[in-house]
């Protein structure tokens, strides 16, 4: 299940560069058929970074500069079902403002790879990250996939679009990175050639298109219950089966390039007593944590997930049963609900399984807010508490770092 | 152009079968629109009874490649179509000599309302594809409710005459202008009830090299509350009181398509067989057809001087 490293078969090169960039390169070494996208804080840099490789011919995209999310959304899902490898990026109002076509893009089974560059969601307008935008879109049938870092994002995008265009997939994916402090910090990483990309990738050969029109096909008819609902029920099942693939894919990627990805990572987790669980950028926070307490004695870990959709439910409540307790960070909130989306999913997860640690649930860096080592040391000495028994367990959600 | 011996030889790319109404202006619009070319045609729409009634799954009418997406999306939805065609064609894997037509269809609701950004958005990008509004004059698909082109005083099941109101108080919104004002090679106004005009129009909208657009009258027998025999005949009295004029906007030229020799007929011939007007002719309510027809004249004259007609 865990990231592991091994020794890459394949050149190559370390870059200095940030997530975004890292992103569009990924893009660029992909060559999309057509990239329809709007720009939007912080996801900007990455359609400016793809402008300036069409500008110079580095790729042959055909780049559609549209006027909307919404468009940009609805133009991918027509260039898609025409039959083309489709791209495309965006933020928090924009992937809302999109809403209406992800579930249409999933349903219509088609394979369009999209950075979700995580900031928050209005109001207030706010430009900084948290992960509501791509929660708010976690039951329209995409595989989402998170990462860390800029390395992560460059290696999710190559890796997502292999996912998307499996035949047992064949929906759209989602990947995600923390806005700014992924997307804007400059980066140490490595990158495969362009040679080795495009190989791996391969070429796109769709079933159905829409511009084979020889053989005509009506895309999105109309649905009526005898037929709805085994059309989603197919998605389910597309959904569910991009579990393997995904390991399948990070496996092969893993040989060329030397890092191996799972459906989460986990961190000193093994002979752990208590553990947290957070995504993102903010997992490399955690880390340092667990170093520094594991320093002083602690048996603490952590764990990263990595795919969101389809959540790894079975594995996931394998890798946690030996835990005492376990915090789940959100950086979002599901307002109303006992917590946060990542929270309900691993309480779900564990609730049917016999031995399973208690679970306490956080939210916490909501707009942008700093989450430093000391919110999350105060985490682990919550679940110390409740696992040697001087504190009853918590059941309300606790939001970390809010002025009263 | 070819004639009507040698269109009712072309292939039917919007077969029969389809669960439109009988005398549905919009299945007329769209069977004139693909005879205006002999090239492989994608065809979209946006949701509406357009949609709905050609693709009730597992069936559908058309025989030509077709797509929905949703209601305000099918100009942008049809620019990612020609986008891919673009890029496909860039990297070899369509023929070289292989021109596809495309060709995005759009209600009043999902064209004048809801889906005119999408549209704007798509004619400025310049995208080689040609839009068709199907103006039936309010949203018919969910119950005949109000739209951006549904006329003065017009009756609708969220603008209705009453004790009070008398149908829709603002005038329609003139949409083949605000086209004509993106300075694209092709815009044209058209009616089901000249077909030669419109065909016309139609190879002129597929031939030109980007973006076109076509807005065209497409009567709706339940929702003006006018019988099924009478659609093609009301679209023509539509034409012939100067209501709907049929004119086209090549490169910035203007040209009226239609001058009757003996003048407009007066509005009231439009008005009077429609139920949705009813109340136009309650005694006392004169006025509403006095007011309808000075906003007719006042636009008539405006498109003359526009055309350069006396
Ligand atoms: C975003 C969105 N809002 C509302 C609707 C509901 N809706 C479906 S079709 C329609 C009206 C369509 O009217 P029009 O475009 O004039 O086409 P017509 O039905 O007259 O053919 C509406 C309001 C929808 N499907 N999507």
């Amino acid at each position: 299940m865990a990231t592991t490293a091994n020794k890459a078969t394949t050149k190559q090169t370390t870059v200095a560069m940030t997530g975004n960039a890292g992103c569009a390169l990924a893009m660029k070494q992909i060559n999309p058929d057509v990239v329809g996208a709007y720009p939007i804080t912080p996801q900007t840099t990455i359609v400016e970074e793809f402008a300036n490789y069409v500008a110079n011919g580095v790729v042959d995209t055909e780049y559609i500069n549209v006027e909307s999310e919404h468009s940009a959304m609805s133009a991918c899902i027509g260039a898609s079902a025409a039959g083309a490898r489709v791209m495309t990026t965006t933020s928090s109002q924009g992937l809302a403002l999109m809403w209406e076509e992800l579930s249409i893009a999933s349903a219509m089974r088609l394979p369009i790879v999209m950075h979700n560059v995580n900031r928050s969601l209005s109001g207030p307008i706010n430009i900084h990250c948290d992960h509501s935008d791509s929660m708010g879109a976690r039951d329209m049938g995409w595989v989402q996939m998170f990462g860390e870092t800029a390395q992560e994002a460059y290696d999710n995008t190559i890796i997502a679009m292999r996912v998307a265009e499996h035949e047992k997939v064949m929906l759209p994916v989602m990947i995600m990175h923390d806005g700014f402090i992924t997307s804007h910090a400059i980066d140490r990483f490595d990158v495969l050639d362009d040679e080795v990309v495009k190989k791996f990738v391969g070429e796109y050969v769709p079933k159905r298109a829409l511009l084979d029109t020889d053989n005509p096909m009506t895309f999105g008819p109309f649905a009526m219950p005898p037929y709805y609902y085994e059309q989603r029920k197919a998605m389910r099942v597309a959904l569910e089966n991009a579990k393997d693939v995904v390991l399948k894919v990070s496996k092969e990627y893993g040989k060329l390039s030397g890092r191996t990805y799972g459906l989460f990572e986990e961190y000193r987790l093994d002979d752990a007593h208590i553990a947290v669980i957070v995504l993102g950028s903010t997992a490399g926070t955690a880390k340092y944590v667990v170093d520094k307490l594991r320093d002083k004695g602690m048996k603490v870990g952590l764990l990263k997930p990595r795919l969101f959709r389809p959540f790894p439910s079975a594995e996931m409540a394998d890798a946690l049963s030996h835990l005492k307790a376990v915090a789940v960070m959100d950086r979002s909130d599901s307002i109303g609900a006992p917590g946060g989306p990542v929270y309900m999913e691993v309480k779900a997860a564990l609730y049917n399984t016999t031995k399973r640690p208690h679970v306490q649930g956080y939210v916490y860096g909501l707009g942008g807010r700093d989450t430093g080592p000391d919110q999350i040391e105060t985490v682990f000495g919550d679940l110390q508490k409740v696992a040697r028994g001087e504190e009853a367990p918590r059941e309300a959600v606790t939001l970390l770092g809010v002025k009263e | 152009m070819a004639t009507i011996k040698e269109l009712s030889h072309k292939e039917e790319r919007l077969t029969g079968g389809h669960r439109l109404c009988a005398g549905c202006g919009a299945s007329i619009a769209v069977r004139q629109v693909l005879l205006g070319t002999d090239n492989p045609v994608v065809a979209g729409s946006a949701t509406g009874c357009l949609e709905v009634s050609t693709t009730p799954y597992p069936f559908t009418a058309w025989g030509t490649p077709f797509i929905h997406n949703a209601f305000e999306n099918s100009a942008a939805t049809m620019s990612g179509v020609e986008g891919a065609y673009n890029a496909l064609k860039r990297r070899g894997k369509i023929p070289a000599d292989k021109e596809i037509k495309f060709v995005a269809f759009g209600g009043d609701g999902g064209t004048y309302d809801i889906g005119l950004q999408s549209l704007s958005g798509a004619m400025e990008r310049g995208h080689n594809m040609l839009y068709v509004c199907y103006d039936n004059g309010a949203y018919m698909n969910t119950g005949i409710q109000r739209s951006g082109a549904t006329p003065f005083g017009a009756a609708t099941t969220t603008s209705p005459a009453g004790k009070v109101g008398q149908g829709k108080p603002q005038a329609r919104k003139d949409l083949t202008q605000i086209m004509a004002a993106h300075n694209i090679p092709y815009v044209a106004q058209a009616s089901i009830s000249h077909w030669k005009d419109l065909v016309n129009k139609a190879e002129k909208a597929f031939a030109v090299d980007g973006p076109a657009f076509i807005n065209v009258m497409s009567p709706c027998p339940r929702g003006w509350r006018t019988p099924n025999e009478m659609t093609v005949e009301i679209a023509k009295l539509a034409v012939q009181t100067g209501f709907w004029p049929l004119y086209e906007v090549e490169d910035g030229e203007w040209k009226l398509n239609f001058k009757p020799a003996k003048g407009l007929r007066p509005v009231e011939e439009f008005l009077k067989p429609q139920g949705r007007f009813k109340h136009f002719f309650k005694p006392g309510n004169e006025h509403l057809i006095e007011e309808f027809q000075s906003q007719v004249d006042k636009n008539w004259e405006r498109l003359k001087k526009r055309c350069g007609v006396e």
